[in-house]
């Protein structure tokens, strides 16, 4: 039956239309060039990207922790479906879970291509490794593993019950999404721990850091979702409610709101007594000693921030599903921005002994990057039109082999 | 401190003249990995498929028979700290072969422990320091760092010596005060403050030191007592050991720089790639902790010179030092120097604020 589940479901994701194969073979292509920058990567080592003894820490780790925050932001779907019984929630709740599965993997991919000697990287896993409770990162590594596990469990359990028409076995089920869901908080917590827990970059060290880790996260997570949502309502048979999208739009508006204020709380913090240990925001928002790489970055991001929120307050965009993606675009940019060029470089610049350097990520890093992202979205398409052919009962046990339906131009429109 | 014999060293050369043989290994890593034990081969095989397929690439593509099966022996060692005797024994005489091969003369890789009763510390005559940068060479030169010259980052340096503008009040900055023009009068800036580095200052190369409008700092790893360093490593290849010393495994570095971004002392530097090292230069006494040569990918840092001074002698910067501004020695020790300089001279530490306790004092007299 387990074998009949899996070919069932691949069977499903392979039939589909030109729009689907094109969609995937322009993912393929950046694939392709992910693997190979990454074998260059480990053939000549991190000299091939732009990072330095000073700045050791760029586009990987800023990726890394941003995918975090989409992983974590899964959870605005399933906290509302299985808290509040939101009934339109609960039947996309499961879609929001291979989300989560997706952005963990990706996660993963930005540890590895992040890491100096990714061959060596069994050294973190007991008991040929070894495991260290005192280190972020550490508990990074276990966290997110939790969390890839978790949503591996819920999300496939559901489909499966689904595939088979049994039913869902609430005793140990519903268990398992409440964990899930606390640990959905913990995966981003654990993330900002690991940078704001070095007193020796002062720009990282306050204990903001956690809850902005969080707003921000459920400000772009369902702000992504919102958009496949709109693509799946809009190309195949598989409807997703108004309410769906509106409390999304709600949850977004108002963290991107508080973390709009959070941000300011700390711009006011550090620069209205501009000790040296506001360099680094300083460095961000107004260039430091003439380098000023970063301040176009750090404007944009502010502009599409609290451009999406004031979009977001108005009835028109809030409401009508067309204009609903320019301030969702707006703000999943704004905050990837925000989270890499906006807080994880400038967190070296002035490195401790005050030395002023910039960090210019090279092609090869922009590749990978690319790479990662284009495999995440070719895992999403594969996950999402999986999912959505047994929510539709196209793919059925016992039922026929499903024929390329709708479900097939979702995700090549995607 | 005392000179010990170097026990260690003398039984690792017998070992590896008996037990290793001369002619190359053969590069199938599982028949490498029989010769040591069934226990081992197993233990390996369950690493090689947790390890990734492209660590298992990127080593296959140095298949040079014996220098791959070496590397292989060394992909699948324990941590430094977990090995016995026997293990750190064979690990050493495997370096050793291949350093010798690689670099074209007979390398040394001392295993020598901390010894008893000793803390190392470390003393610097802020006063006497005249940015000679001799130091920073003669620590190159020890310790086998990359000295590539071609792309940034190939060049390596443990020691930084920071070279600082003298800061001075200057009357037509009086009213340089901020905000400007606003008439709020928040004091003025007549002073140029002092500590200012911008991207590879320390790289100085002055015609005559020391200058006059510049004062110096050197810095290096300050062999923290609570280093931050070794908490956040999540794969603890880098500890303190009982002599003080924070030292790194290096077959044990997984590259993540949590360790980097943890130091306040900017002391640790990362091998973005193969270092630079020409065979004529590099030191052939190395210690298992210390100076041997790095590969790509992992973090290194000053160490105090393990090869040296485990067996008494000075680091190579305190040897170096033209003007006696460097002071190293056993604090537990009473009467070293370093114990002498800490109960009769004006001494700090670096960023105190932030709990670090170094055991390296700058003074003053």
């Amino acid at each position: 039956m387990l074998i009949r589940f899996i070919s069932d479901y691949v069977r499903y994701v392979l039939k589909g239309g030109s729009k689907f194969y094109t969609w995937m073979g322009i993912l393929g292509v950046f694939i392709l060039g992910m693997l190979y920058v990454f074998y260059l990567q480990n053939t000549d080592g991190l000299i091939v990207t732009g990072m330095t003894s000073q700045i050791h820490e760029g586009l990987y780790f800023a990726n890394l922790v941003f995918l975090v925050g989409v992983a974590a932001g899964a959870v605005t779907i399933v906290f509302p479906a299985y808290g509040y019984h939101h009934e339109g929630m609960h039947k996309v709740a499961v879609l929001g879970e291979m989300l989560a599965i997706t952005a963990v993997i990706m996660v993963m991919m930005f540890v590895f291509a992040h890491m100096g000697r990714p061959d060596r990287l069994w050294h973190m896993i007991p008991p040929w490794g070894i495991y260290s409770f005192s280190s972020m990162l550490g508990w990074d590594v276990m966290v997110l593993t939790g969390y890839l596990f978790l949503n591996f469990v819920c999300g496939f359990y559901y489909l499966w019950c689904k595939y088979t028409g049994n039913p869902i076995n609430y005793k140990w089920f519903l268990p398992v999404v409440w964990v899930a869901i606390v640990w959905a908080l913990s995966i981003h917590t654990v993330t900002a721990f690991l940078i704001s827990t070095m007193p020796a970059r002062p720009m990282w060290h306050h204990s903001m850091m956690p809850i902005r880790f969080i707003t921000t996260a459920f400000a772009a997570g369902p702000a992504l979702i919102i958009l496949a949502f709109l693509i799946i309502r809009n190309n195949t048979r598989f409807w997703i409610d108004d309410s769906v999208i509106k409390l999304l739009t709600t949850i977004v508006t108002w963290c991107l709101g508080i973390a709009i204020f959070l941000t300011l709380s700390e711009v006011v913090v550090e620069l209205y007594a501009r000790t040296e240990h506001a360099n680094g925001l300083y460095y961000l928002m107004f260039g430091l000693h003439g380098l000023t790489r970063l301040v176009p970055w750090f404007w944009s991001s502010v502009v599409l921030m609290v451009g999406a929120f004031i979009l977001f307050l108005i009835p028109r965009f809030r409401n009508d599903f067309k204009l609903l993606v320019i301030p969702c675009v707006m703000s999943f940019a704004g905050i990837w921005i925000e989270k890499g060029m906006g807080l994880i470089v400038p967190g070296f610049i002035p490195t401790p002994i005050g030395e002023v350097t910039e960090y210019y990520p090279t092609f090869v890093e922009w590749l990978m990057t690319l790479g990662i992202w284009a495999f995440g979205f070719f895992i999403l398409t594969i996950l999402l039109k999986g999912a959505i052919g047994i929510l539709l009962g196209e793919v059925k046990y016992g039922g026929k082999p499903a024929t390329a339906g709708y479900g097939a131009q979702a995700a090549a429109a995607k | 401190m005392t000179v010990t014999e170097d026990m260690n060293s003398q039984a690792g050369a017998e070992r590896q003249d008996t037990q290793v043989p001369r002619q190359p290994a053969p590069a199938d890593p599982s028949r490498v990995a029989l010769k040591t034990s069934r226990r081992d081969f197993l233990k390996s095989g369950g690493m090689l498929s947790l390890s990734s397929l492209m660590g298992t690439a990127a080593l296959m593509t140095e298949s040079d028979d014996a220098q791959a099966a070496i590397e292989w022996a060394e992909h699948f060692q324990k941590n430094y700290r977990l090995m016995t005797p026997e293990e750190k024994a064979e690990a050493r005489a495997r370096l050793e072969r291949r350093y010798s091969e690689e670099y074209g003369k007979k390398v040394t890789v001392d295993t020598t422990e901390a010894q008893p009763g000793v803390l190392m510390g470390y003393a610097l005559n802020i006063r006497k320091c005249i940015g000679c940068r001799r130091c920073v060479h003669a620590c190159v030169a020890e310790n086998n760092q990359s000295r590539g010259r071609n792309r940034p980052g190939e060049k390596i340096e443990w020691i930084q010596v920071l070279r600082m503008e003298r800061g001075k009040f200057e009357a037509e900055k009086m009213n340089h005060g901020y905000p400007e023009g606003l008439g709020i009068q928040v004091g003025g800036n007549a002073y140029t403050p002092v500590g200012q580095v911008l991207e590879g200052q320390y790289h100085y190369t002055p015609d005559l030191v020391p200058e006059k409008d510049a004062t110096y700092m050197p810095i290096a790893c300050m062999q923290c007592e609570k280093p931050p360093c070794v908490k956040v490593c999540p794969v603890r290849t880098t500890y303190r050991e009982p002599d003080g010393v924070v030292v790194i495994d290096y077959n044990w570095c997984i590259g993540c720089r949590m360790c980097m971004g943890a130091c306040p002392y900017w002391a640790r530097r990362l091998n973005v790639t193969n270092p630079v090292l020409p065979k004529e230069e590099m030191n052939p006494v190395t210690h298992y902790l210390g100076n041997r040569p790095r590969m790509r990918g992992v973090v290194e840092k000053c160490h105090w010179c393990l090869q040296r001074t485990r067996h008494g002698r000075y680091p190579a910067c305190v040897e170096a030092c033209p003007v006696g501004a460097r002071k190293f020695g056993n604090l537990l020790d009473p009467n070293s120097e370093v114990s002498l300089i800490l109960a009769r001279k004006n001494v700090f530490r670096l960023k105190a604020e932030l709990n670090t306790f170094p055991k390296f004092f700058y003074f003053y007299d």
